[in-house]
């Protein structure tokens, strides 16, 4: 009862964020409304049972990632309002339409799918043992430090990479 | 008690071929070896001038041989001579076979016979010409390839040789191919030649469905059991035979490439186009008699082609002043004669008169060669211009020219029909059985084209050897006899026109010996078609149409022929002629016979012209329209597609972005569906 | 039609998903389009977490992943917006379009 109060709760927030975000004409109040969004989602991941990447949502995507669009849109002086921001009207129809078909066909999808398609009463008992037994932490880091070790470092590679390649492409070239 | 003929016909042994092959071979590498001349040693006239005629004399050599052998032998069948298999696919067999008998050892001899002479005379009349060893190469390939023609044992060999003969003839028409008319004189032969070989593949074809085979034995031997006498089929295959000799052979409506085919050297007129290629129609219908036998329509058409041309080519002569084109119209008229005869089914007397003509139609063409020899130093040697082949530039040669006067004059009468000269036993015989026969019709005409040979004839002598010269002062003191190297063989082709008549003598003449020489000889070769005939009730009868019997009509023809000549002469020789440069063309009556009745203008104006414009309509429409139009547009079209796909790369996002969800939306949908 | 928890996320997700890309669709600013980049990445996430529910841990292994490319990308293409930007004196996204035949 609680948790499909909260659910709703939080999915209403996402998707009024989200929809408030490509809505919006100022940058910054896009951002702050795709914040809304980030936080909901945090919300929902945790009724998920997924408490760590619950935690991982908020500090790297709304405290991380967010704060540098906020960066750069400061950096750049975006953050006025302006009206060319927005296509036509044949821009909005064809977005509304591709949208809503894109959305109908994906639920169309999850609906059809039947019990059988979602995995049995096994695998998930099993997740749920997992769980409760190590944690949600423990529970993530026990494939992502085995199974999944070489990946792993392999995404700090790409971190650094992405660290040195974001320096150099903005980098002020000397005149 | 046992007569001499079947005494000799038990003691014979068979008929065994003397070197065959070396009959062929013999003019082919003289061919090869004066071609090689023509690329290599052109300024050495010396091998050529012996290379050339000895390959031809020795061939006659081995031809006569031959002759000799066949006839101690005395066979009744034709003796095949296989060299090699050429075709074999499916049920078609052809091989490289050479037949035999008495028709074609006839044919031999009078080719090489009459090559050998006119080789001879070549080598006097080419000599000053930078092309001598090409020229010799052209005339011995000719040589080769006429006699594959008259040995050939089956219509693919006969027809190879009949394409080959076709070939040189183009090749020696268009010998002085800087000249554009002349070369266009050989495109010309050789297009309207075409057309009648067209004629020769269908009958082929229609031979070949029919008969399986294309060898003229078996299919000659099965005619009369396998196709239905007065059929469609065997007419139709005789008919378009005939449409090949009518090119072949130049008789309506495919005469018209003869008279230009003037254009080249006079003894190549002499060989080709008098003695030798246009008889190969006569050659093969006279082959081909028992087809020709069972198709009285075919006959019927053969015959009436024969009398028209023979008349028509007849009243064109008496109107023509280039002396080498009256006697291309006389060859086209004798012809006719020719073919009158073989269609009525005197096949002998058709052979007949081929083997006379050859020999006085030679003698009249090299003649001319001389005359036109000799003119032509004359003007060459004051550096005048004048065409040395026109007679009004000539006249009184008789005084510079006594050899060739003679040669000629012997040569006039016996084309004219005069008894005894040779061309008066062949013609006679011709227009005889056409009475007898009963063609009432063709009797007359034959009558009549003689009497117009006659006089055009004689006019053609008044012109060029009597009354005064019409050369000019200066060129007239370069007029000379020519060498011995030429008017031996007009000598020689003198003797035989005269006494070339004399084996076949016809019974009816009074106080002369009945000599049946070629009609025996040929006999065997005849027979099937002569049966069938007979037995279709065609028999000749002894009196002609209108009364009167073989030696009244023969008495009558020669001296009206006479009476002609005696009367052309007396009329002509007192007139005065005008050189050619001050001549004025003839009108009236004249005027269109001078103009060749203007058939080729209609020929022009009918079928050369709509042709041009509907190859010009293919070249226009077809190909640079359509064809290429199709390619270009498909390149046009490609090049359209891809502008369009270009119109996909706007560079944008959103763009992509809106790619992308349709994609994504096509793959969801084959999930959901 | 089951609507617990599991289906309701993800027609969310769907929906999220839908959003950002209309925005992509309908925005011209570089940065909002971005920023509907990282809503779309992060409708997928919530579609992996619904999976690992049931078919288990690998599934958030991969959230996990998806969220440090992500970083990544950002810092990435935020540094390539701001010299786009020195360029074209702005983010107009219809005015990069010289990439193009």
């Amino acid at each position: 009862m609680m948790e499909s109060f909260f659910f709703l709760l939080f999915a209403a927030m996402a998707a009024g964020g989200a929809i408030m975000m490509i809505a919006s004409r100022n940058p910054v109040s896009s951002l702050m409304y795709l914040v809304l969004a980030f936080f909901a989602l945090s919300g929902i991941f945790v009724l998920l049972d997924a408490h760590f990447l619950a935690a991982v949502q908020v500090i790297v995507y709304a405290g991380a990632i967010m704060v540098l669009f906020l960066f750069v849109i400061m950096l750049l002086n975006l953050g006025h309002r302006e009206d060319i921001d927005l296509r036509g009207h044949l821009a909005k129809l064809v977005a509304l339409v591709a949208g809503s078909a894109l959305f109908a066909a994906v639920t169309a999808l999850v609906l059809r799918g039947d019990e059988a398609s979602l995995a049995s009463e096994e695998s998930r008992m099993a997740v749920d043992a997992m769980v409760r037994s190590r944690g949600a932490v423990g529970a993530l880091a026990e494939p992502l430090f085995t199974s999944y070790l070489v990946p792993f470092e392999l995404t700090s590679l790409l971190l650094l990479v992405a660290i040195v390649g974001a320096i150099v492409l903005a980098r002020r070239r000397a005149p | 008690m046992l007569s001499l003929p079947s005494i000799l016909q038990e003691a014979h042994a068979a008929y065994e071929p003397i070197l065959p092959a070396w009959i062929l071979l013999l003019p082919l590498i003289g061919a090869a070896v004066n071609g090689i001349g023509a690329f290599n040693w052109r300024a050495n006239k010396a091998i050529p001038s012996v290379v050339g005629p000895a390959a031809v004399i020795g061939a006659f050599a081995i031809v006569v041989a031959n002759f000799f052998a066949m006839s101690a032998a005395a066979p009744h069948d034709p003796t095949i001579v296989s060299l090699w298999t050429w075709m074999a696919a499916g049920d078609l067999r052809v091989g490289v076979d050479l037949q035999f008998d008495q028709l074609s050892m006839l044919m031999m001899l009078v080719v090489t016979g009459v090559s050998s002479v006119i080789h001879v005379y070549s080598v006097g009349y080419m000599r000053e010409d930078p092309g001598y060893s090409r020229y010799f190469a052209y005339l011995n390939l000719f040589v080769f390839f006429m006699l594959v023609l008259v040995l050939g044992a089956n219509f693919a060999i006969t027809f190879v040789g009949w394409e080959g003969v076709g070939l040189c003839s183009y090749l020696l028409i268009g010998f002085w191919y800087e000249n554009e008319d002349f070369a266009s004189a050989g495109k010309k032969a050789f297009i309207v030649n075409r057309i009648g070989d067209f004629g020769f593949l269908v009958a082929m074809f229609l031979v070949f469905v029919h008969f399986g085979t294309l060898s003229f034995e078996s299919v000659f031997a099965a005619a009369p059991t396998t196709l239905a006498y007065g059929g469609a089929v065997i007419t139709a295959i005789t008919l378009f035979l005939f449409l090949g000799c009518t090119g072949k052979s130049a008789q309506i409506p495919l005469y018209v490439w003869l008279p230009d085919a003037m254009a080249g050297p006079t003894p190549v007129s002499a060989l080709i186009h008098a003695a030798t290629m246009v008889t190969a129609g006569v050659y093969l219908v006279a082959r081909s008699s028992v087809l020709f036998a069972m198709a009285p329509v075919s006959q019927a058409v053969v015959a009436a082609v024969g009398a028209g041309t023979a008349l028509l080519a007849a009243t064109i002569a008496t109107q023509q002043y280039d002396i080498k084109k009256v006697l291309a119209y006389s060859t086209v008229s004798q012809l006719g004669y020719m073919f009158v005869a073989v269609g009525i089914g005197a096949y002998t007397a058709g052979i007949f008169h081929l083997m006379t003509h050859a020999f006085f139609k030679a003698l009249l063409f090299l003649g001319s060669g001389a005359v036109i020899h000799a003119m032509h130093h004359a003007y060459h040697a004051v550096h005048s211009h004048e065409d040395p082949n026109d007679m009004r530039n000539q006249g009184g040669l008789k005084r510079f020219m006594p050899i060739t006067f003679v040669t000629m004059w012997i040569g006039t009468l016996a084309i004219s029909g005069i008894f005894p000269l040779a061309g008066f036993f062949s013609k006679d015989e011709i227009i005889w059985y056409t009475g007898a026969y009963g063609y009432g019709i063709l009797w007359g005409i034959a009558l009549l084209a003689a009497l117009l040979t006659a006089g055009y004839m004689t006019r053609l002598m008044v012109m060029t050897f009597h009354g005064e010269n019409r050369t000019g002062q200066e060129a007239q003191s370069h007029l000379h006899e020519v060498p011995a190297v030429m008017w031996i063989p007009l000598a020689i082709l003198a003797v035989l026109s005269i006494v070339g008549g004399w084996v076949n003598i016809p019974d009816a003449l009074p106080g002369l010996p009945a000599v049946h020489a070629l009609h025996d000889w040929l006999h065997p070769v005849f027979e099937p078609a002569r049966s069938i005939l007979e037995g279709h009730g065609v028999h000749a009868a002894h009196t002609s149409p209108i009364g009167g019997g073989e030696a009244m009509w023969a008495g009558i023809s020669t001296v009206a022929a006479a009476v002609v000549v005696l009367l052309t002469f007396r009329a002509l020789v007192r007139r005065s002629w005008k050189p050619a440069a001050e001549s004025v063309e003839p009108t009236g009556l004249a005027g269109v016979l001078y103009n060749k009745w203007y058939v080729d203008e209609l020929y022009d104006r009918t079928i050369v012209l709509p042709l041009l414009a509907l190859w010009r309509g293919c070249w226009r429409l077809v190909d640079a329209g359509l064809i290429d139009g199709s390619i270009n547009g498909l390149a046009a079209g490609t090049r359209a597609v891809g502008w369009i796909g270009s119109l996909f790369q706007t560079g944008r996002v959103a763009t992509y972005m809106f790619y992308f969800v349709t994609g994504v939306l096509v793959i969801l949908a084959t999930f959901l569906l | 039609m089951n609507l617990d928890i599991e289906n309701a996320s993800l027609i969310l997700s769907a929906f999220l998903f839908a959003v950002g890309t209309a925005g992509v669709l309908v925005r011209r600013n570089a940065i909002i389009v971005f920023m509907c980049v990282e809503l779309m990445l992060n409708a997928v996430n919530l579609s992996l977490i619904v999976f690992s529910r049931s078919l288990g841990l690998e599934a958030q292994v991969l959230v996990f992943f998806v969220m440090a490319v992500a970083a990544a990308e950002a810092a990435v293409g935020l540094a390539i917006i701001i010299a786009i930007f020195r360029h074209f004196e702005g983010v107009n996204v219809d005015r990069f379009n010289i990439l193009r035949w």
